[in-house]
């Protein structure tokens, strides 16, 4: 499954004195099985791109093609773009609602008129992936669990639509460091295991640089870079200036480069860096 | 005068589930912080963060034990107004804290409430706004500002208040990098220049690096404390707590267990370059 984003312009209350134009003349393209990270300062469109992608918002310009068709001609169903693009919003766990964590993933999948053993095994599968234990956890009420187990809840019921696609805006926002690790390990194995195509929006430097191939950096609407996770990182000035920032490890081995001239610099996470050192260590 | 800020003595809170079932968010604690003393409690979901932060605001009351602000117990209804102005709340998300149009109208909401006179509350909104570096904003619409800026806001509007500690529950969950450097430079300073006592809630290891004591709870009691470099340097005991440490610290001591010679204290970027 291929996205086409092509020219694409959002501009929120036109003609009226709180016109914004959130997003200005886009191009992306997205093939099937990428791991992309989104970044961007507050207000930089991240969330009003990603709402493009299943037809919540229209553009003011341009389109957005999925698989060559236009998602909003007549002939394409939006109704079956969203289930192939499951979009997880930020605190999603505001969403539950339901009474058992069971009747809240399944209100997807129902939708879909699918027969109740297929909705059943769905939701078995979806609790796996995201580690929530079905037996245990499924008559529970969503409002009785943890915060973390909460926004695992909200995630299942967007797998159990069995998306080709899945967009996170950041997934991970006021969990400690165990649940975001186990969330974002578990979106690793969807990409791994699922061959899953990930849109990973984050303001966790830490975490993008672990996981993504290709980082997409947005400022003030337009896509300011578009590379991997190790040649953005390599333009410090520049991401400063948009208000975002390197990991602190790359910030270390820059600093460490100061000093000892024969090392590299553009390490992105830790474990490389250990790499480099040891490395480095052995020459000297 | 005695120069404990907050005293909490053998405090236990409960609250019921939906099934009616007691639940203990917190255990037995007992926790004294100076005055100007700039403190960062870490800690899993659930593990009783807020709900400490919560009492000491007397937005909660404890089940068993005390809690005392300047030396009133928030047990006491009488003093519940004097202790919500001596210890100002920050929370998670700016877009539910703020409540004018108008920067400075939203600055001027506590201390209007408390029945100040105008004048004297003319002169608080600008000395808060001038603190937080947002003086230039103050006819701005607050919807219209990034995420820290609207942070920055809501602080100025506790400032406002003339309180002598500040409780930050997690306020740079939602910021963008620049954002939460925004927050962070503003809290130092509120410590450092106008010496608030700090209390700072975050799931963000770097910026508990700072603190002048890390408080760790776990399970609704404390579990580690210490300075920064007494927390951190127990990597192996922080990460079981279902926490981190900085990336700087994380890679001394995977370096260490591969034999290099670093010490397993390191807090920063430069004590790491220092020790290689």
């Amino acid at each position: 499954m291929t996205i086409k984003i092509k020219n694409l312009t959002h501009v929120y209350s036109p003609n009226t004195p709180f016109e914004i134009k959130a997003l200005d003349n886009i191009n992306i393209s997205i093939d099937n099985g990428e791991f992309i990270g989104l970044i961007g300062h507050t207000g930089s469109g991240k969330s009003t791109l990603i709402q493009h992608l299943n037809g919540l918002l229209k553009p003011t310009n341009g389109k957005i093609e999925i698989d060559d068709d236009d998602i909003l001609s007549k002939s394409v169903s939006l109704k079956k773009i969203r289930q192939k693009i499951g979009l997880v919003f930020q605190y999603p766990e505001h969403q539950l609602f339901e009474e058992t964590v069971y009747k809240d993933i399944s209100f997807g999948p129902r939708n879909l008129g699918l027969a109740e053993d297929e909705v059943d095994l769905r939701i078995k599968e979806a609790m796996e992936v995201v580690g929530l234990e079905y037996d245990i956890i499924k008559d529970r009420s969503p409002f009785d669990l943890s915060g973390g187990q909460r926004r695992r809840v909200a995630i299942a019921g967007v797998l159990a639509m069995k998306p080709k696609v899945l967009i996170l805006d950041e997934p991970t926002a006021g969990l400690d460091p165990k649940g975001r690790d186990e969330i974002l390990g578990q979106i690793e194995q969807l990409y791994k295991r699922y061959n899953m195509t990930i849109i990973l929006v984050s303001h966790s430097m830490e975490d993008i640089a672990k996981l993504v191939n290709r980082l997409i950096v947005m400022y003030r609407g337009k896509v300011a870079m578009d590379d991997t996770p190790r040649e953005v990182f390599k333009r410090v000035d520049e991401l400063e200036n948009m208000g975002l920032a390197l990991p602190q490890i790359t910030y270390f081995m820059r600093a460490f480069k100061e000093k000892v001239k024969d090392i590299r610099e553009d390490v992105i996470t830790v474990h490389e860096a250990k790499k480099e050192i040891l490395e480095y260590l052995r020459r000297n | 005068m005695s120069n404990e800020m907050v005293t909490i003595k053998n405090v236990t809170f409960e609250y019921t589930s939906a099934e009616d079932d007691k639940i203990a968010a917190l255990r037995d604690i007992n926790l004294t912080i100076q005055k100007g003393e700039f403190v960062v409690i870490l800690g899993h979901n659930g593990s009783g963060k807020s709900t400490l932060a919560k009492l000491i605001n007397a937005l909660l009351l404890p089940t068993k034990g005390e809690v005392f602000v300047n030396g009133l117990s928030t047990l006491d209804e009488d003093k519940i107004w004097n202790i919500r102005q001596r210890a100002g709340m920050v929370f998670q998300n700016p877009d539910n804290q703020i409540v004018a149009t108008i920067v400075e109208e939203d600055v001027a909401f506590g201390p209007e409430n408390q029945g100040i006179n105008p004048l004297e509350i003319r002169n608080r909104v600008d000395e808060a706004l001038k603190i937080v570096g947002m003086s230039e904003y103050r006819k701005h619409a607050p919807h219209l500002l990034s995420g820290g800026q609207k942070q920055r806001i809501a602080i100025a509007g506790v400032l406002a208040m003339k309180p002598d500690c500040i409780i930050l529950d997690e306020p740079t969950a939602m910021l963008d990098p620049l954002g939460r450097k925004e927050v962070m430079s503003t809290i130092k300073k509120l410590n450092k220049h106008e010496n608030k006592t700090i209390i700072h809630i975050t799931h963000y290891m770097n910026e508990a690096t700072e603190a002048d004591r890390i408080i760790v709870m776990s399970d609704g009691k404390i579990s580690l404390e210490g300075t920064p470099r007494e927390v951190f340097s127990q990597v192996d005991k922080v990460l079981s707590l279902g926490l981190d440490v900085p990336q700087v610290t994380e890679l001394a001591f995977t370096l260490k267990k591969e034999g290099v010679d670093v010490p397993s204290d390191i807090l920063t970027i430069e004590e790491l370059v220092m020790s290689l």
